[in-house]
């Protein structure tokens, strides 16, 4: 009886886990077929012969290799974003959490409005207005509007009220430390683990973004890889050799995202996101 | 010194965040909303003559809410959420419910596999997805099923939503599952009750304020829904390109260049998500408290 209800748990968490795995298993498997094999052999079975080699050979040498442009340009994006978004959600979450000051409570509620704003619907009007002053078709067109992440800041908020006690920040004071010098040293120290946090999911908004650099983006050396995939699929609909590529192409960009999230992933602290914060 | 130091701190603080704020949401914004009131017109005659922007009050908001286009694509997403929201959150409290139950075997690496889709991109879910649908290289019977019909399609473009966002929300509710004090479940077990009945009558009712959180994240995304029709879109004609609203304000501001009337449409968008996530959220803080 106890084995039964034990075990029919575990069978409906693995269907679930072979559900969300199987699209990159055939990704992986349809990626060793050359062009003619993927719309011919049986659809489950890889081919042994060397079309996973030769699909990669030719992914790296279209249009010059353009593909691992894009797959550069996602990393730089997504990292310089990640990064400087998280500073700046640092240094806002961190001033409203533990300092009394004029609009203090304006601030938090405009960004808390733009928590519940979808960031997706401003591509366009950013874009419009972007266009104004320049700054479209380049890699700060994309980057800049992804610096500010309101989600960021209010997640900064609530871990530095929660970690970073006052009375720590009055003794430095007494101490004679600078407002600026507890800021780097105490605040940013104390609130590393939950700023590790805001990072990837800042890193990962980034990365799986695409009406942003859609809109924004013509030249194609500027592209992340969504929009290159995308791109060359558009392509393949006329010239159905490309659907290789696309293919191969997916299973080279879901790689790298996989390997990196399975080796940081004692670093999610999604009780932040939560809010079960103790 | 020290005390001028600490009263300007907060403000050089706060400076890049309101400055990024103001460039890029309430500027663009603000813009949007001046464009939509206006219209580009001919003037002159048939020599030197040429356009310009003149002022026209609320026509662009006229001409958006009469065209038939962008009422089918708030259908067909309504559709699709529909399908999504409930299939998501159901999922994912599912599987927290069941990586709670204690000793269950497999739970760390299941966890894992589930939460993976959710750094994978929309865009590249789609392709992985649309050539499983795909006839010619289906491995999931697209040949005997139509998985672009018109029926099914509503079902195969939230299929790749779900995929990508039960992990996530899963593991918020997890979380808030981890989080409650263990001694609830003990006097429950010392009178016999079952695991399942523990589930549905302590731990449900007990996390309902991260359900509320995880329904409220995916009721948004499925308004910005964009990425998985779009991208689906090459590989089938059931697909139109004004499926969704947010491509309905594609297509208005870069194919029929008519920046004006997507302005209006998208301010009328940004104000419609506003509203429901006024609501949400209201609804929300009612279930926390």
């Amino acid at each position: 009886m106890t084995t039964r209800i034990r075990l029919l748990p575990s069978a409906a968490l693995l269907l679930g886990a072979v559900y969300c795995i199987v699209p990159t298993l055939w990704i992986l498997i349809a990626s060793t077929k050359s062009r003619t094999d993927l719309f011919s052999t049986a659809t489950y079975l890889p081919s042994f012969s060397d079309g996973i080699w030769r699909n990669i050979v030719d992914l790296s040498t279209y249009q010059g290799g353009i593909f691992w442009h894009w797959m550069l340009n996602s990393f730089g994006y997504a990292l310089i974003g990640g990064v400087l978004a998280s500073l700046v959600s640092a240094a806002c979450g961190y001033a409203i959490a533990l300092y009394e000051f004029h609009g203090r409570k304006t601030v938090f509620n405009v960004i808390l409005a733009c928590v519940l704003l979808p960031q997706i619907v401003l591509a366009i009007p950013q874009y419009l207005l972007l266009s104004n002053v320049g700054l479209t078709d380049s890699y700060l067109g994309v980057l800049l509007p992804q610096l500010f992440n309101p989600y960021g800041i209010y997640l900064c908020r609530i871990y530095a009220a929660s970690s970073v006690p006052q009375s720590l920040l009055e003794a430095g004071r007494i101490d004679g430390a600078s407002e600026w010098k507890l800021f780097h040293t105490v605040g940013l120290r104390l609130m590393g683990p939950g700023l590790i946090t805001v990072f990837l999911l800042q890193f990962i908004a980034i990365w799986n973004n695409f009406l942003l650099p859609f809109v924004m983006v013509n030249s194609d050396d500027k592209f992340p890889l969504t929009v290159g995939l995308y791109s060359l699929l558009r392509h393949g609909a006329a010239e159905a050799s490309l659907y290789s590529l696309v293919i191969t192409g997916t299973l080279l960009s879901v790689l790298p995202v996989i390997a990196l999230f399975l080796s940081l992933q004692r670093y999610w602290r999604l009780d932040l996101v939560t809010g079960a914060l103790k | 010194m020290a005390a001028r130091n600490r009263a300007k701190l907060p403000y050089l603080l706060v400076l890049p965040a309101v400055t990024l704020l103001a460039l890029f949401v309430v500027a663009p914004g603000v813009y949007a909303l001046v464009l939509s009131f206006q219209a580009r017109k001919v003037v002159g005659g048939l020599l030197g003559g040429g356009s310009k922007l003149v002022f026209v009050g609320l026509d662009n908001y006229g001409l958006a809410l009469a065209d038939p286009e962008l009422w089918s694509s708030i259908a067909r997403m309504l559709l699709v959420a529909l399908l999504f929201i409930p299939a998501t959150v159901g999922f994912a409290l599912l599987f927290a419910l069941l990586l709670d139950v204690p000793r269950v075997k497999l739970a760390r690496s299941t966890r894992l596999a589930i939460f993976l889709p959710y750094a994978v991109p929309g865009v590249i879910a789609s392709l992985m997805w649309g050539f499983m649908y795909l006839p010619a290289t289906s491995p999931i019977g697209g040949d005997h099923v139509d998985f672009f019909g018109s029926t099914t399609v509503f079902f195969s473009v939230a299929n790749v939503a779900v995929w990508g966002s039960v992990g996530f929300n899963m593991i918020v509710i997890f979380t808030a599952l981890r989080a409650l004090p263990s001694e609830l479940y003990e006097a429950a077990r010392i009178d016999g009750c079952s695991e399942l009945r523990m589930a549905l009558r302590i731990k449900v009712p007990l996390v309902l304020p991260a359900i509320a959180m995880c329904t409220l994240f995916t009721a948004l995304a499925s308004l910005q829904l964009f990425n998985e029709p779009n991208t689906l879109r090459p590989l089938s004609n059931a697909i139109s390109s004004t499926w969704v609203p947010l491509m309905k304000i594609y297509q208005d501001a870069f194919v029929d260049s008519d920046v004006n009337k997507a302005a209006a449409t998208s301010v009328l968008f940004v104000i419609a998500a506003l509203a429901v996530s006024f609501v949400a959220s209201r609804t929300v803080s009612r279930v926390n408290r």
